[in-house]
């Protein structure tokens, strides 16, 4: 026990108790169909085996994984794809029948002896950007789905009523229930279906499982996040975790699925039969050091989780407030991690998987519900992490209170965090300029700050409110984009260009202005601008370490990449970078901690019995990277114009973030566009910000040119099937796909680079169809 | 008299420790790298390492974020 730490037996939330008559809502249940299956040991990481369920016919039925299955896509988001590849149409969209819903583990989900190593990948055809969206997640289920026997589930078809999915590893049983009487919202449901679902009525037995969920919100939006449950044995009650972007949630409502419930008999050290336990534990032990003796003199995550990025990023104006108009704010210092500190339930080990020393997952217990169906209950809320306190500078709302309230609203609803918050900013300012009001919103009052307006909101989504506002606003910023242009409510530049959406998937919560490359680690992605590719801004924007178009390509391959190996894997990247080796700044390329990297090379050999190296590490996501671009393609999107991204992200739009920068911006005429400082003080704001819009749209098509180039695809951005090949990937179907589209694009005149370029040595390359 | 900080010229301050010349530059950042015409600053000397005038000094952010 460390000094102050909270016995278990002594720890009490102070929560609101709920008391549920749980026999009566099992007797409920009605069996549609069940599936034995024979229970097996993990086999170097893998359950060689995938589960796959129809709703709608009640097919139930085991998936061979085979070798060459590994050797090309790894496991995890690499085995969804394939697995969604094998299954879907190029016109399925996210509520067609055959769409799936996907929850995948990886080789290295489920070690304890590295942090970071619980990690679950979902993927499905995203409401919002009708492609591919995959999403991380934290919480038991994906080690308890592999424990159970599965390296994934695949989830096809629509059941008729509500249902509950259940995976016994006890029993070796897959059942299908229907559930009418469970609550829907998730901190309800993952509550009663412990309960009622443990063994025996003790921590251990409810430790045993774990529930994915989406609330009332996921059901009526196209924000739906799902959550992953993993039961505290301090608080006694499951938390929860979300794998947030694309409207995951609202393709598993939309299947009238209530929650996937698996249940492991048993879990230890070494369920994941490691090839080479003894190395496993070694690299392992050598990280937890790390993190146990240096965390506190870096990130803080143990203390604060990602809140600490909170004043980081108002200092270097990166944080986004009022609708990413600004990058920082007199008020920002009321949101700096203190202030959450001081929430927070401290001196309790907050992993969100066993054995994670980093312990991010922070909790803030007791917390008295101000507003909506859980008035004056006291409940815990999970977070707020870095882009939750985002959401709320984005929105104005400077109560920590009020961030608490929005993120337990989120959660229980099965809203995801930043696609809420940053859709309901750009209808604040939209609100702001008139061209959103009072009358069109329902009666809501969306002004920028106005917290109360930002939940009744989200209580009315929960509802299923009719509304034509909350109908439409339910579905994102892009959709909201076409209505108002459409009722001609307001100047269609503002409308688009205020928008932070990209593929039809809102932003995450960064200030991307001053940061060409970073621009591209949003717009230049496969399901659209999170960061979870690349996070480029203090490289490019504060170390000016990649000037050239070419340096920023580089970096645009290298660290999406990287990134999408942990995706593969089942693991968690923050262990990666958010703390590093004390000599880590002595040798090269500190970016990409080498010393991390190598740790990692040795964790997949040392559970797979692989032998392979940091190049081979990298080719085991281009495969999986240029798989999913591809289908992207194959599903009618994935080229140039897809990758566009809102003039927002990348200068100002308005007179207002001209002037409140206007030292900076001036500059950049000067030094990067040759404008004298004479002719800068006689012109007028909106003359300088149409230069500065030329200009700098114009550098981003340039670095899209870089980019593509870079990858190894067309200059209207598709894979081509010669780096297909290259990369091991035979499949005629895909090959045969790929070329026919680059024939059509090359009909339509698309094949052409995007920058304006004055010299003809400057474009990425001269040759003649060099694809 | 003028350093260059992260390819920036600024203007040069007597007697300046790095861990100053951090706070100058608002560089609140903790995963620092700190290297002053190439020779690396270890943590631990930056409240005693004087910045000199004409240096070049590089102040590299680690990637962290997200």
């Amino acid at each position: 026990m460390v000094d102050g730490q909270i016995q278990i037996q002594n720890y009490n939330t102070g929560n609101s108790k709920n008391n549920w008559d749980l026999n009566k809502i099992k007797l409920k249940h009605k069996t549609i169909c069940e599936y034995e299956y024979a229970k097996k040991d993990i086999q170097k990481g893998y359950a060689n085996r995938t589960l796959y369920v129809n709703l709608s016919n009640g097919i139930i039925k085991e998936k061979k994984v085979t070798e060459e299955m590994k050797k090309l896509f790894t496991g995890g988001r690499g085995f969804g794809l394939k697995l969604l590849w094998d299954s879907i149409k190029p016109n399925t969209r996210w509520d067609s029948d055959e769409n799936e819903l996907i929850i995948t583990t990886g080789p290295l989900c489920g070690v304890t002896q590295y942090p970071g190593s619980g990690k679950s990948l979902c993927l499905t055809i995203s409401p919002s950007t009708d492609i591919i969206c995959d999403s991380n997640v934290g919480g038991f289920f994906g080690p308890y789905l592999k424990f159970a026997g599965f390296d994934a589930i695949e989830i096809q078809g629509k059941a008729k009523e509500d249902v509950i999915i259940i995976i016994d590893g006890e029993k070796g049983k897959i059942s299908i229930e229907t559930a009418p009487l469970e609550e829907t919202n998730s901190h309800m449901i993952s509550e009663q279906l412990t309960q009622m679902y443990a063994s025996e009525n003790n921590d251990e037995s409810k430790q045993k499982i774990s529930i994915v969920s989406a609330g009332k919100g996921a059901e009526n939006s196209y924000w739906g996040c799902l959550n992953f449950s993993f039961y505290d044995i301090r608080r006694k009650y499951p938390r929860l975790k979300q794998a947030g972007r694309g409207g995951l949630g609202s393709v598993l409502r939309n299947k009238k699925i209530k929650a996937i419930l698996t249940k492991v008999e048993k879990f230890d050290g070494v369920s994941n039969n490691p090839a080479d336990a003894e190395t496993l534990a070694k690299v392992g032990t050598k990280l937890h050091r790390e993190i146990r003796d240096l965390d506190r003199y870096q990130c803080n995550m143990r203390a604060v989780g990602t809140v600490h990025l909170v004043e980081i990023m108002d200092d270097y104006d990166l944080l986004p407030t009022e609708n990413y108009r600004f990058g920082s704010f007199p008020k920002a210092s009321k949101l700096y991690s203190p202030n959450f500190y001081k929430l927070f339930t401290k001196i309790i080990p907050d992993g969100c998987w066993h054995g994670c020393t980093m312990a991010c997952a922070k909790t803030v217990d007791c917390f008295t519900v101000m507003t909506g169906p859980y008035k004056g209950e006291k409940v815990t809320v999970d977070g707020p992490e870095y882009e939750t306190v985002g959401c709320g500078s984005n929105m104005s709302i400077w109560d920590p209170l009020w961030i608490l309230e929005f993120n337990f609203y989120c959660d229980t609803y099965g809203l995801d965090t930043i696609s809420t918050g940053t859709a309901i900013a750009f209808y604040m300012e939209m609100y702001e300029y008139g061209i959103l009001n009072k009358k069109r919103c329902d009666g809501l009052e969306l002004c920028f700050g106005n917290a109360e307006a930002v939940l009744e909101f989200m209580h009315r989504i929960a509802r299923g409110e009719k509304s034509d506002f909350i109908a439409i606003a339910s579905k994102g910023i892009r959709r909201v984009k076409d209505w108002l242009i459409k009722n001609k409510w307001g100047d269609t530049h503002i409308i688009e260009e205020c928008g932070m959406e990209s593929k039809g998937l809102e932003y995450s919560e960064y200030v991307t202005k001053e940061s060409l490359a970073m621009q591209g680690g949003y717009g230049l992605t496969l399901k659209g601008p999170q960061h979870d590719e690349a996070w480029l801004i203090f490289m490019d924007m504060v170390n000016n370490a990649i000037p050239t178009f070419k340096d920023k390509a580089e970096a645009l391959h290298y660290f999406p990449m990287w990134r999408t190996w942990f995706g593969l894997n089942g693991l968690c990247k923050l262990p990666w970078n958010d703390v590093e080796p004390r000599n880590n700044a002595e040798i090269d390329d500190p970016s990409k901690v080498p010393e991390h990297v190598q740790n990692y090379v040795d964790y997949q050999n040392a559970v797979t019995g692989w032998d392979v190296n940091k190049e081979e590490l990298i080719l085991q996501s281009e495969r999986c990277y240029n798989w999913q671009r591809a289908m992207n393609v194959w599903l009618g999107r994935g080229r140039r114009k897809d990758d566009w991204i809102p003039y927002r992200s990348m200068g100002p739009v308005t007179v207002m973030e001209y002037i409140s920068r206007k030292d900076r911006y001036d500059k950049n005429l000067i030094e990067k566009i040759g404008i004298s400082d004479e002719k800068i003080e006689k012109m007028e704001t909106e003359e300088k910000i149409k230069i500065i819009y030329d200009f700098r749209k114009d550098q981003y098509q340039k670095l899209s040119d870089a980019v593509y180039y870079r990858r190894g695809w067309t200059p209207n951005g598709v894979p081509t099937p010669e780096k297909m090949k290259k990369l091991g990937l035979k499949d005629t179907k895909m090959l045969k796909m790929l070329q026919d589209k680059i024939v059509k694009d090359e009909k339509a005149g698309l094949n052409n680079w995007g920058g304006n370029y004055k010299n003809k040595n400057e474009k990425p390359n001269n040759g003649i169809k060099y694809w | 008299m003028g350093i260059e900080v992260n390819g920036r010229k600024i203007d040069w301050i007597e007697n300046e420790s790095v861990s100053k010349l951090l706070k100058r530059m608002k560089y609140t950042f903790p995963l620092v790298v700190v290297k002053i015409n190439k020779d690396i600053v270890l943590r631990s000397e930056f409240n005693n390492k004087i910045i000199p005038d004409n240096s070049k000094i590089d102040v590299v952010h680690m990637i962290s974020g997200g």
